[in-house]
């Protein structure tokens, strides 16, 4: 079925819809992964987002039910270049086609996903429509000014606190749209977790007595989240701390630093990142379209992008407290500094 | 950490000669080393062998010395430049194997020098199978295992501790001769004990069999600060099993989920950081597709054929990144040529698919193995970029130049589903469209995939291709409509192709997409998908909806390349292409280059102003062409791939500067050739075309035996024999008729005498010929084949005056713009012309460089409008240089089973050596040592059988052999005749007699060298091929000439040794 994305600029790329067929609305960016489109589908981070994959097969391995990094998709459309309808691969169970129906997104087939990204790189993300029929620019101007992504952490966040058991350290986790992955990396490290919906209150999650509080990752702007900062400044003296994404944005605005949007965000599993107390290089997954600007004067910067020098990491000067932009759990992407959850344990007490 | 400022002068030692799995690779990587070098103000010496490569140009080190890579020579070269390190990882294995022998050998202690990049530790660590093997059971990463067994049941307990399957490998033997994959005990038992009686050691390796798992490659970057990247990922559509060199490969991976993606990834960063390389590193790993079982295969520690390919899939350039973690800076200080603004540090991300397709010499080894294994036996390689897998592959298949424009082959229709599944059980070069049949009658997609263990998401994919070509077929050109076509194009189906289904006129199908508005669009090779702005000119064609190329209004100039490397066309063609380049780019011309070979200089996208990586058709190419309206087109340069598009630009009014189109037909159609010769009075060979057995015979009585007999519809010396008496010109007309009764056969009296080539630049009034080369070989021997001397130092004033005198008629007649290459023979001081090449030859690099005559830069300029007189070289013959060249041909024949080995009209060799030196037999020693020739200087054992018409000549030579201490070893006939003479040889017993025979003398290792002159051409029953055979694959050296042998006898009655030879810096003026 022939459909449109219609760009906030005006300019419309035409294609065919699948999966789910019904228009969407939302912001639109671009993921330059060429595996992981399954872990992208499911990151939480992801809320509110209609996401081009720059990579022009997607869907060659299928889906699989181990993969995800969430229940289900939270993207608000899924954009590509040729979806494939003859996946192969071992743990292969749907398709992406049947997928995407199942979790109600809408997908864009044929279109050219290299002049998309180009656009959005020359003149920075912006909203889009995917649609199948002819709209009015009336109608065009009310989707788009009713569109906002205010309300992402809630659409994602834990409803429940819930516990899981394990024999190391107790981490409390604050869930602003948790990767899985994040989980299974404590879990691997037998850690206990409690995961706290995201406006939980700082006495709550105290109460549990946990040895550390993590701050996951998640969707959205920091800045539309005053109460979590607030919550935050209660419970920055009391724990150690670790931030990942969200996390890591959070804890900033907490410390009184300065977040600002990237023109088109770092999206993608090849991104350099410098670690600034050893120099080693690691190449990082990374999907954020916020950016800790100025830093707080309790921090320091700790990693850097070396595509950008904007800042990937910051500790704080005395407290157990630091955090990171990238996505050490990697999914999809590079397992290279998986061993910061490691470090985070052991700082836990 | 910044560059390590101890370093000043870096000595970098090439691959050597063009052989199968060593190719042009290594000229890429070693000239973007060499120019990384440079780039940091370093001195650079280089050693090479092989004159062919644009590494070995004087502009490309301060020092180049073409000399033999082997310790002697090497250590020469270091005693008078004295380096302070020494770049190992750019020459390939030969490069790392001769930088690992100067260290055991003490010599790099001994002159004080440093390797640079990886450590020759690391190395060892790699490529020891043992050592490796421990090394990654340390660090708990997964190998096949393996052992090496010298007993039945040794092998048999083993095979049982590691369970079956167990492939079966005897040592020593050509092709897996003797190995197998064995189910249960019993194969084994069987297998087993044929292979050790096979093996020369009689050593058998049994190893786990992972028949069907996925190959999987990384290229993987380390900086000495332990930083880590992968460039990119790459899988085999093959199985393992397959050599990876002979494997269909895509780039990225495309049946991987992140989770094995990152698996196998973080693998190979494990393992270079164990290893501690420092540069570039290819890892080779076995993915079971059922489950996330892998095993590594291994490791090359340093550029390879892979990284090549990796580096023109990504745009990222490891061989001089590489060079710059050696000079000590990390992969963070280097910047991304790409963007400019990101840095080396990071991983490439591609938004397209990537496809290599090997490109095999079974075009002109018709009687070879064509089996693919675990051996490389492909010369070379095409790239496609495409927007999907569908328009990668198939530009590709197109790339090939096999005449395939789809995968509709009708002599592989007519084979039954029976043949066809056995057919692709033990899969050859024709796998794809053995398999593409099967699907095309209906056989189940899943079933081919479990039979080929080619993953079912590429069987699909070309089962989606042969279902359309199979709809084409069946409709007509009027319900091609606009989304059909559209989508076909997309998808990568040529016009060609669609209006041989359609069988309608190419043309139709091109009007058809014009009046449809259906244009190819280009996109940029840019290494990070288009999240960053890039400057790469660097493009592939897709039919999406927009194009990113900026056309400029400046004047510019396409020039075509060659293709991929194959048997008669080699690196030396890109050496041509990419020095046209240069010189249009002196001449402030904008300049654009076609080709489709990843291996290659030209296709680096530093060389030109553009870089359009496409097929080389017709189709391709003018579609580049009506993008960017050039002034003209460069065909000169690309060998015969280019030329061919003479005739179809000139009919669409395209200005190809140079010899004209029917110009360049007029020396390459026969007919037309002879007219211009009995035009200019210029003799040629006496000869005439028939049609039938018995015309045959009759002209062959007229002109009188011996005749050299080829089929009028190649050229280029296929299917070209010299019979010597009417027995072998009935069998060869038999054989030739019955293959195809319509074709004519040419019959030429054979002159044997003197061969002599020249290249001249012609501006159509005046010529220029850089030197005069003199063949070592008589006649009869393909020029590619011979060695070849200059300057000539056997040939008369009078001839030379004529040669140029003759060379100026036919420039002038056929009005050349550029190069001409011309074959003449000097036969009882006649001068015939045998043949002429309209456009730039193989010699020229040789010629460039010892002459020092810029040939490929006048020519350029010539075709530009320049005149001769006034480029500073004169006219007429160049002076000649005062040290004197001989190329020296080297053969990859080891490499094919069951292809001939002597030497003929029709070229073999895949690549050539030169030796320098100030005389004659120096030189020819060298070139005979740079090829692998072991020459022994004192006594020794030869077999010796010959034809019945060689005897005659051989006397002197066996006499003078004789006389240097060598004992002889003969079959009966030239036992007796050797005994006739009054040399006393020891008889052996022929195959047919019983045992040991001749083979199992060679196979002995008692003889030092074997000299056969064949009898018929390749008859592989016959006693003489399996002579040849069993020498080449038992490393017996051989001498199927005469002539070469005579000089050889004349090299060793010199008693020329190493130490007397002195090296010589080319790039001193």
């Amino acid at each position: 079925m022939e459909a449109t994305l219609i760009l906030e600029n005006g300019k419309t790329f035409k294609g065919n819809a699948f999966g789910y067929l019904k228009e969407s609305v939302g912001e639109v960016v671009f993921n330059t992964g060429m595996t992981g489109y399954q872990e992208v589908l499911t990151d939480p981070s992801y809320y509110g987002q209609i996401v081009t994959m720059t990579y022009p097969l997607v869907g060659n391995y299928g889906i699989n039910l181990e993969d995800m990094e969430s229940e289900s998709s939270k993207v608000k459309g899924f954009i590509v270049r040729e979806k494939s309808d003859k996946p192969n691969n071992f743990r292969c169970e749907m398709k992406l086609n049947g997928y995407l129906r199942q979790n109600k997104v809408i997908g864009l087939e044929g279109i050219d996903t290299r002049a998309l990204t180009k656009i959005l790189r020359n003149h920075g993300t912006m909203k889009g429509i995917i649609t199948l029929r002819e709209l009015s620019e009336s109608q065009i101007k009310h989707k788009f000014d009713a569109f906002h992504n205010k309300n992402a952490v809630d659409n994602v966040t834990t409803k429940e606190v819930y516990e899981i058991e394990g024999n190391n350290k107790h981490i409390a986790i604050l869930d602003f749209g948790i990767k899985k992955n994040i989980i299974r990396s404590f879990k691997k490290r037998n850690c206990k977790m409690t995961i706290f919906p995201a406006d939980s209150k700082p006495e709550d999650i105290l109460d549990k007595k946990p040895d550390a509080i993590f701050l996951s990752n998640g969707p959205g702007d920091p800045e539309d989240l005053p109460e979590v900062v607030e919550n935050l400044k209660q419970l920055v003296d009391k724990k150690p701390i670790l931030g990942i994404c969200l996390g890591h944005q959070l804890l900033a605005l907490c410390f009184g630093g300065n977040i600002k949007k990237l023109k088109y965000g770092h999206r993608g599993w090849n991104h350099p990142v410098k670690d600034l107390d050893t120099n080693k290089i690691y190449i990082t997954s990374q999907n954020h379209g916020y950016y800790v600007d100025k830093l707080p004067e309790e921090m320091v910067k700790t990693h850097i992008s070396l595509n950008d020098n904007t800042i990937e990491g910051m500790k704080h000067k005395k407290l157990p407290i630091y955090s990171v932009q990238f996505h050490p759990e990697a999914c999809p992407g590079p397992k290279d500094m998986d061993y910061i959850f490691d470090q985070f344990v052991k700082m836990a007490r | 950490m910044p560059k390590d400022n101890s370093i000043k002068k870096v000595l970098v030692i090439g691959s050597g000669p063009i052989v199968i799995g060593q190719a042009a690779e290594f000229d890429y990587s070693g000239t973007q080393a060499c120019q990384a070098l440079k780039e940091e103000g370093i001195e650079v010496v280089l050693i090479n062998s092989n004159p062919a490569t644009i590494m070995t140009d004087r502009e490309i080190a301060d020092k180049v010395y073409i000399e033999p890579l082997t310790v002697e020579f090497i250590e020469k070269v270091i005693k008078i430049e004295k380096p302070d390190s020494l770049l190992a990882g750019m020459g390939g294995q030969t490069g790392l194997n001769i930088a690992v022998e100067l260290e055991n050998k003490g010599i790099l202690n001994k002159y004080d020098i440093k390797v640079i990049g990886t450590s020759i530790e690391s190395i060892q660590k790699g490529e020891d199978r043992e050592s490796f093997r421990k090394l990654m059971e340390k660090i708990n990463q997964p190998v096949i295992e393996s052992k090496i067994v010298s007993e039945l049941n040794e092998g048999i307990s083993f095979a049982e501790e590691i369970g079956y399957p167990v492939v079966v490998r005897p040592a020593y033997t050509l092709g897996g001769t003797g190995g197998g994959i064995a189910d249960d005990k019993q194969e084994l038992v069987s297998i087993l004990a044929q292979g050790l009686h096979l093996s020369r050691v009689g050593q058998v390796l049994i190893e786990k069999s992972i028949k069907g798992w996925k190959e999987i490659e990384y290229e993987v970057m380390r900086d000495e600060y332990g930083n880590c990247i992968t460039v990119c990922n790459m899988e085999n559509i093959d199985p393992v099993g397959i050599h990876t060199g002979d494997s269909i490969v895509v780039a990225p991976s495309q049946t991987l989920s992140d989770k094995e993606y990152q698996m196998l990834r973080s693998a190979s960063i494990d393992i270079i950081n164990t290893i501690e390389i420092i540069g570039g590193c290819n890892v080779q790993l076995a993915l079971n597709p059922e489950s996330f079982e892998y095993a590594i295969i291994e490791i090359n520690p340093r550029v390879s054929r892979s990284s090549a390919l990796a580096s023109k899939a990504t745009g990222y350039p490891i061989a001089k990144v590489a060079t710059k973690l050696a000079l000590g800076y990390g992969l963070d200080e280097i910047k991304n040529r790409v963007t400019k603004k990101t840095f080396a540090c990071f991983e490439p991300t591609l938004d397209y698919v990537v496809i290599k397709i090997p490109k095999w010499p079974f075009d002109k080894f018709n009687d070879a193995n064509r089996a693919l294994g675990t051996k490389m036996m492909a010369t070379g390689e095409v790239m496609a970029i495409g927007s999907n897998f569908e328009s990668a592959f198939l530009k590709g298949i197109r790339s090939l130049e096999l005449g395939k424009n789809t995968l509709f082959d009708i002599d592989v229709s007519s084979k039954s589903l029976k043949e066809l599944k056995e057919r692709v059980k033990s899969p050859d070069d024709e796998r794809i469209f053995d398999l593409a049949e099967m699907l095309r009658k209906d056989y189940r997609v899943e079933k081919v995939s479990e039979i080929t263990g080619i993953d079912e998401f590429f069987i699909n994919k070309i089962n989606w291709i042969v279902k359309e070509e199979e709809k084409l077929k069946e409709t007509t050109l009027e319900k091609l409509d606009k989304d059909w076509l559209y989508k076909l194009k997309k998808r990568g189906f040529s016009d060609l192709g669609i209006a041989k289904l359609l069988d309608v006129d190419e043309n139709e199908i091109y009007n058809l997409r014009k009046e449809f508005n259906i244009l190819p669009k280009y996109k940029m090779v840019d290494t990070c998908a288009g999240e960053f702005e890039a400057l790469t000119p660097y493009y592939y064609s897709t039919y999406e909806k927009y194009d990113e190329v900026e056309v400029s209004d400046k004047k510019k100039v396409i020039v075509i390349g060659s293709g991929p490397i194959r048997i008669g066309q080699g690196i030396e063609f890109d050496y041509c292409s990419v020095h046209s380049i240069e010189a249009l780019k002196k001449l402030d011309i904008e300049t654009i280059i076609v080709n489709n070979n990843p291996e290659t200089v030209s296709t680096d996208f530093d060389i030109s102003d553009k870089l359009y990586f496409e097929p080389l058709t017709e189709e391709d190419v003018l579609s580049i062409i009506e993008k960017e309206k050039p002034q003209g087109v460069i065909l000169q340069f690309g060998g015969q791939t280019a030329i061919k598009l003479a005739k179809y630009l000139k009919e669409r009014n395209i200005t190809i500067l140079g010899t004209s189109c029917e110009n360049i037909d007029r020396a390459e159609d026969r007919e037309k050739f002879e007219e211009l010769l009995e035009k200019l009075n210029i003799i040629r060979p006496k000869g005439k075309a028939v049609l039938n057995i018995n015309d045959g015979i009759s002209e062959a009585r007229k002109l009188g035996y011996p005749v050299l007999v080829r089929p009028s519809y190649v050229l280029g010396g296929q299917g070209m024999e010299i019979t010597y008496n009417e027995d072998e010109l009935i069998r060869y007309l038999n054989k030739a008729f019955k293959y195809d009764a319509n074709n004519t056969v040419l019959l030429d009296k054979y002159l044997i005498g003197k061969e002599i080539e020249i290249d001249a630049i012609c501006d159509g009034e005046d010529i220029l010929i850089p030197g005069i080369m003199e063949h070592l070989e008589r006649a009869g021997i393909h020029s590619g084949d011979s060695i070849t001397i200059y300057p000539s130092i056997d040939i008369s004033e009078k001839i030379k005056n004529k040669i140029v005198n003759y060379t100026k008629k036919i420039a002038k007649e056929l009005n050349v713009l550029g190069m001409i290459n011309i074959q003449f023979i000097q036969y009882e001081n006649q001068l015939y012309v045998i043949e002429v090449n309209p456009r730039s030859s193989r010699t020229v690099p040789y010629i460039s460089k010892v002459s020092t005559v810029p040939v490929i830069e006048l020519a350029t300029r010539v075709m530009l409008g320049e005149k001769i007189e006034s480029l500073g070289y004169g006219k007429g013959i160049y002076k000649d240089s005062e040290l004197v060249s001989v190329k020296v041909p080297v053969f990859s024949t080891e490499k094919l089973s069951e292809v001939e080995v002597s030497l003929g009209p029709e070229m073999r060799s895949t690549g050539e050596v030169l030796g320098i030196d100030e005389t004659f037999e120096r030189a020819l020693y060298k070139g005979l040592v740079a090829s692998g020739k072991k020459i022994k200087k004192e006594s020794g054992k030869i077999l010796v059988t010959l034809n019945s018409h060689d005897k005659q000549d051989f006397s002197e030579t066996a006499m003078k052999l004789k006389k240097l201490g060598y004992e002889f070893i003969a079959t009966e006939g030239t036992s007796k005749y050797l005994d006739d003479i009054g040399i006393e040889s020891t008889s052996i017993k022929k195959i047919s007699e019983g045992v040991p025979n001749v083979l199992d003398i060679i196979r002995s290792g008692v003889i030092d060298f074997v000299i056969n002159t064949p009898t018929k051409g390749n008859d592989s029953k016959r006693d003489g091929f399996r002579i040849r055979r069993a020498a080449i694959e038992a490393s017996v050296d051989i001498f199927t000439s005469l002539d070469t042998i005579n000089a050889l006898v004349n090299i060793l009655d010199k008693k020329i040794v190493d130490s007397d030879l002195n090296v010589y810096d080319l790039a001193k003026e």
